[in-house]
């Protein structure tokens, strides 16, 4: 008996040792395969389909990564992760990269020891109330019985709200958008608050969208951003510049479509470099040369990713906004490829 | 005369640790003990080297920062405001009150049932049977989920107690103008008084001074009512005939506080639908409901079949001299047989409660906030401190476990046979 729960100790110490200060990069390449932290199913950003496959906006940074890393976009195993459970998962290395509608937070950046890579999508908390409620504002709140998920930065930012505006409100705790959505359409909440893509995203999924208002009030800044762990800098920077690759490539024009033609060298020195045929910007991260073609190739440019997810001729139909280039007066910026 | 032959007079040899009886097992437990304890050193400098690489130390000055979330069932006086340890406090007292309500419905339950299980008649022993049965074999947290989808699909929602401005009319009535039901909480009238005695601050909740002044009475109450009755006992004794008692203990035991309630202007305040949810009374949420419901009813079934045990194991020649004396049978089984069969109940009664009491983390499937949900939960998740929060909760879990079975342990030396 003793002997058992010893050595069964023993396995379990043996199994976590060893995480800490192994290059994921390393670890990713030897197992073959990329294991990315998702949302446990929010249409247009992370879920399943029928038979199984992930697709989504999210899914797509995972896709690129493990395009750019291994060669192969399918090679990703897709670990669902709910608010509360995501730090651990990264923290404790069970995924390799967090792609999951996570705010960067001052405080999740220094004491969380997360490392956010680069914001893929410009967010801000919204309200979604049902239409015959008759409720047009978020002022008009007051006294609500509002769902919200918990371990998210929304639950902390809908307590300042409603206390810089001097309103009261009775929290709803659910664990995952899943169970928000149902207890928001049993009625056991008036609203139901999350970021305003994630409010768009579960919306397109009720039978009937149209009898749901989402409000105009955007009441925070939610820059999301994917993450890895605090600590290996050559991750991180593959992770990031796989990201801004995708936004450049945007920027440029190459598209899924050109790619192969773009590929064979260009007038455009800063797409040549890009896309590998001038200088070797692939090997200063430890990747192959062509690493930013193969990412590119997985699923399309950044706007490509959006328009095919969340953009505006999906069901959820987020328009571009803030996340449009910085060449359409919007966010999305990547830095120079040189 | 010749002296039988010592035993060869032997020094101790360093292989008898392993071939002699005498000092194998210690030789075993020593090692195992050695390599237990280095697996744990291990362990633990394997934790600490962890946390070095990933930058993290392990400090609980966190408890004292502001939580900055709201928690929707508070007992004591709570705000965002506050700090994670008082958010920790809260989390402790929901889970205190959940575990105390289902200890207390569970063995009321347990013991009704598991006497009634023994039943003559065929109908009441098969159903509770079944009870049992049904209860004991399905995982709580199912019987939790049940609790709180009937709860949430059965009433309507705060909206359909408004008043419609078309027709005059609201879709559903209030229970005797005082009780609302809906799919989140059941509105129920609270104490309100015209006159208050003000209250007294502490570190922990502000206490009424009025309902202070209540229990005090009552407890004074009740004392007097006990020496009334010694002293009838002792006229009975004298004089073989007992004092007419009954309407003096009523009095003394109602007469007290329902005056005192009265002159400081007792008057329920009735819940009132305003804005989204009703005001003015008190809100129980169903997340409470459904976890106290499927706490006590699985609870129960373990108890019943405790209690079931426990007069089994009273001879049935006990029973059979009560009613040779007389005694009717539901005096028997109050008066002997329970009395008796408590001593094979408790020890098994306690782990229960503990049972329970762990149970309650389950709260966190239906967002009812107690230790797990706030500390366990919510503080951990902002404040990424995993193994400190976790750590605090095994203790305070630990904490719990052991001071229940160190007062059901008191109350059982109490009422175990007392061998003369």
């Amino acid at each position: 008996m003793k002997k058992s729960v010893f050595f069964g100790a023993l396995t379990a110490a043996t199994l976590t040792a060893g995480l800490a200060g192994a290059a994921t990069l390393d670890d990713v390449k030897s197992r073959g395969e990329l294991i990315c932290g998702v949302n446990t199913g929010l249409v247009g950003f992370a879920a399943p389909d029928a038979n199984g496959n992930w697709s989504g906006f999210d899914v797509a940074v995972c896709q690129a990564v493990a395009a750019a890393v291994l060669g192969d976009p399918s090679k990703v195993k897709y670990v669902p992760t709910s608010g509360q459970t995501r730090f651990t998962a990264l923290g404790s290395g069970e995924v390799d990269l967090l792609a999951r509608n996570t705010t960067w937070t001052f405080s999740r950046d220094t004491d969380l020891k997360l490392q956010f890579t680069a914001t893929n999508y410009y967010d801000g908390q919204g309200f979604m109330v049902r239409k015959d409620s008759g409720v047009t504002s978020a002022k008009e709140l007051d006294g609500a019985s509002i769902c919200i998920q918990t371990g998210t930065t929304t639950e902390l930012n809908l307590a300042d709200y409603f206390k810089a505006n001097n309103m009261s409100y009775q929290p709803i705790t659910v664990d995952s958008n899943a169970e928000g959505e149902q207890q928001f359409l049993a009625g056991a909440c008036d609203a139901y608050t999350t970021d305003a893509s994630g409010l768009a995203a579960t919306r397109a999924a009720f039978a009937n969208p149209a009898d749901y208002v989402i409000l105009p009030e955007i009441i925070s800044k939610e820059p999301l951003a994917p993450a890895v762990r605090q600590g290996d800098d050559q991750w991180t920077d593959i992770v990031r510049w796989t990201i801004f690759a995708l936004i450049g490539a945007e920027e440029y024009g190459v598209t899924s479509a050109n790619i192969d033609e773009l590929a064979k060298g260009t007038d455009n020195p800063e797409v040549n470099r890009l896309l590998g045929t001038e200088g070797d910007l692939g090997a200063m991260i430890g990747l192959d040369k062509d690493w930013a073609v193969k990412a590119i190739k997985a699923n399309g440019n950044y706007g490509e990713i959006f328009a095919a997810t969340i953009g505006e001729q999906t069901p959820i139909g987020l328009a571009r906004g803030l996340n449009a280039q910085w060449t359409q007066g919007g966010l999305m910026y990547a830095p120079p490829f040189r | 005369m010749t002296s039988a032959p010592d035993a060869p007079e032997q020094g101790f040899r360093l292989s008898q640790l392993i071939y002699d009886t005498r000092y194998r097992s210690l030789t075993i437990q020593a090692i195992v003990f050695i390599l237990v304890m280095g697996g744990a050193a291990w362990l633990v400098d394997n934790v600490i080297q962890n946390l070095n690489d990933l930058g993290k130390d392990f400090n609980f000055s966190f408890l004292g920062q502001r939580a900055g979330y709201d928690i929707g069932n508070a007992i004591i006086p709570y705000n965002n405001d506050m700090s994670h340890g008082r958010a920790l406090l809260v989390g402790l007292i929901n889970t205190l009150w959940v575990s105390f309500l289902g200890c207390v419905a569970a063995t009321i339950i347990g013991v009704v049932v598991g006497v009634l299980r023994l039943s003559k008649n065929w109908l009441v022993a098969r159903l509770m049977t079944v009870y049992v049965e049904v209860f004991r074999n399905i995982p709580v947290l199912l019987w939790i989920l049940v609790a709180i989808a009937l709860l949430t699909d059965v009433a309507p929602s705060p909206n359909a107690y408004k008043v419609n401005q078309q027709t005059g009319e609201a879709q559903a009535s209030m229970l005797l103008d005082s009780v609302a039901f809906t799919n989140r909480y059941t509105a129920i009238p609270s104490v309100h008084f015209d006159r208050s005695l003000g209250s007294l601050d502490t570190a922990l909740a502000p206490i009424s001074l009025n309902f202070l002044a209540l229990v005090i009475v009552l407890i004074a109450s009740i004392w007097v009512n006990k020496r009334m009755l010694t002293h009838a006992a002792k006229v009975q004794e004298a004089t073989g005939v007992r004092p007419t008692m009954w309407w003096k203990s009523a009095l003394i035991l109602v007469a007290p506080v329902v005056i005192l309630a009265f002159a400081l202007g007792i008057n329920p305040e009735e819940p009132q639908i305003k804005g989204f949810n009703f005001t003015g009374g008190t809100n129980v949420s169903n997340s409470f409901v459904a976890l106290w419901l499927g706490l006590s009813l699985y609870t129960a079934a373990f108890i019943a079949e405790i209690v079931r045990a426990g007069i089994l194991a009273i001879s049935k020649g006990q029973t059979e001299a009560a009613f040779a004396l007389g005694l009717r049978a539901n005096r028997t089984m109050s008066l002997v047989i329970l009395p008796q069969a408590l001593r094979v109940i408790i020890p098994p009664l306690i782990s229960q409660y503990l049972n329970l009491t762990k149970n309650s983390s389950l709260a966190i499937a239906v967002g009812y906030l107690e230790l797990r949900g706030t500390l366990g939960g919510i503080t951990l998740n902002q404040t990424g401190r995993e193994l400190e929060a976790i750590t605090l909760m095994m203790l305070i879990y630990l904490a719990i476990s052991l001071s229940i079975s160190g007062v059901m342990n008191v109350y059982n030396n109490r009422v175990k046979l007392k061998e003369r």
